[in-house]
């Protein structure tokens, strides 16, 4: 990926919901092309079909952008190949972690495949329980540690 | 080529099990239950809109997915009965999700292979939220269907009522990128195993009649697109 100042602008903008994390790092920013004209194109790709974020991201990026000089900038939405949480980067996954959201572990066979047992993002536990597979967003489950008795929010693989 | 008929149907089925689904925020028995049907009505509404905006795209008359929402009426929705007929029993609700994410789960699976790009992109996605839906309606049924005596005399009794709508589902659509009537039986190898560890038997009862693909509706379909286009018919073109 060739890393232009407008791929580094739309890199670095956070993710409305999960502000400790940007687009690129979630794997949601696709690709960021410029014209000869000076036209930017962004491509991002949606976590979940109905993810509300996508609208407000769009929006941030075209100022993002636009505030920066770009003139033109239009944003794509690219459903193929589905986004998928192993394409998070391995730093997006430790802010997570660090933020309470215990993060997503690889995807293995399918998408309710049985996990590795999800450690609590506070205290480290391995003792964890999920107390409800849909959690404050479609891309989160709520959990609860046997441990520390706090509830946490898991990153969902998918 | 891809019937605008077609893709529709599945719009039409994504978004009105969606609007049938939000009634259950604030109603759901739990909390987690009410974050956890809004999440799943909203994986449906996104596949709806997706699939809306293609059918416009693909009629060619510069209909957006809101035009084809909120502006069409009730004989140009393509549903089927099974999502459209207003449920306030979880376990009507839970059992209507167990069928229909069933469904959807073979049929996305299948079309995720297809030559069409635009739905084999939609289902791609769709076919991983909807491996939720299944899981979580799933738990449900095992759990009431195989609980006391009186959830599971109801979990059996919401199984009965809407098990005659299955078969709707199946029946030949023109122009269908996969072919319905392929889908029953590994539908019903999804459906089946969850019903027998419910402790629950698959109702033997004749199916309904239908016809929600050729725009012919039940009487409750009217009164939830009132609810649905009302703000949209009242105040045209409103943001917020």
């Amino acid at each position: 990926m060739v890393t232009t100042a407008a791929w580094r602008i739309a890199a670095d903008l956070p993710d409305p919901e999960l502000p400790v994390v940007t687009i690129a790092d979630l794997g949601i920013l696709r690709d960021v092309t410029e014209d000869d004209q000076g036209r930017v194109h962004v491509q991002i790709t949606p976590t979940y079909s109905g993810c509300p974020a996508m609208e407000t991201i769009s929006e941030d990026l075209v100022a993002a952008l636009t505030q920066a000089g770009y003139q033109r900038v239009d944003v794509e939405f690219v459903l193929s190949p589905a986004w998928t949480t192993d394409w998070m980067t391995d730093e997006a996954k430790e802010k997570l972690r660090a933020y309470g959201i215990a993060p997503p572990g690889p995807v293995r066979g399918g998408p309710v495949s049985l996990s590795l047992a999800v450690r609590c993002p506070r205290c480290g536990s391995p003792e964890t329980r999920e107390s409800s597979r849909f959690g404050s967003t479609a891309c989160k489950s709520l959990w609860v540690c046997r441990s520390c008795h706090e509830p946490f929010d898991h990153f969902k693989a998918l | 080529m891809t019937s605008v008929d077609y893709v529709l149907g599945l719009a039409d089925d994504a978004l009105i099990a969606a609007q049938r689904m939000g009634w259950w925020i604030s109603r759901a028995p739990q909390l987690e239950e009410d974050v956890a049907l809004a999440n799943i009505g909203l994986d449906q509404l996104g596949q709806a809109r997706t699939l809306l905006s293609y059918a416009g795209q693909l009629e060619g008359q510069g209909r957006t997915e809101d035009d084809l929402a909120y502006l069409r009426d009730e004989r140009e929705f393509r549903n089927v009965w099974l999502v459209e007929r207003a449920q306030t029993d979880f376990g009507v609700a839970m059992a209507r999700l167990l069928l229909f994410a069933a469904w959807q789960s073979e049929l996305y699976g299948a079309l995720a292979g297809c030559d069409d790009a635009t739905l084999s992109g939609v289902a791609g996605k769709a076919v991983k939220e909807v491996a939720y839906h299944l899981d979580h309606a799933s738990r449900w049924v095992v759990r009431l269907g195989d609980g006391t005596d009186e959830s599971h005399a109801r979990m059996q009794a919401a199984l009965d009522a809407e098990w005659p709508y299955v078969d709707e589902l199946f029946r030949p659509v023109e122009g269908a990128v996969v072919d319905p009537a392929a889908l029953r039986a590994p539908v019903l190898a999804r459906i089946e195993p969850v019903v027998a560890e419910a402790t629950l038997a698959v109702p033997d009862v004749a199916p309904a009649r239908g016809g929600g693909r050729a725009g012919l509706h039940t009487e409750e379909m009217g009164y939830l697109l009132a609810e649905m286009q009302h703000l949209h018919r009242s105040h045209p073109g409103a943001t917020w």
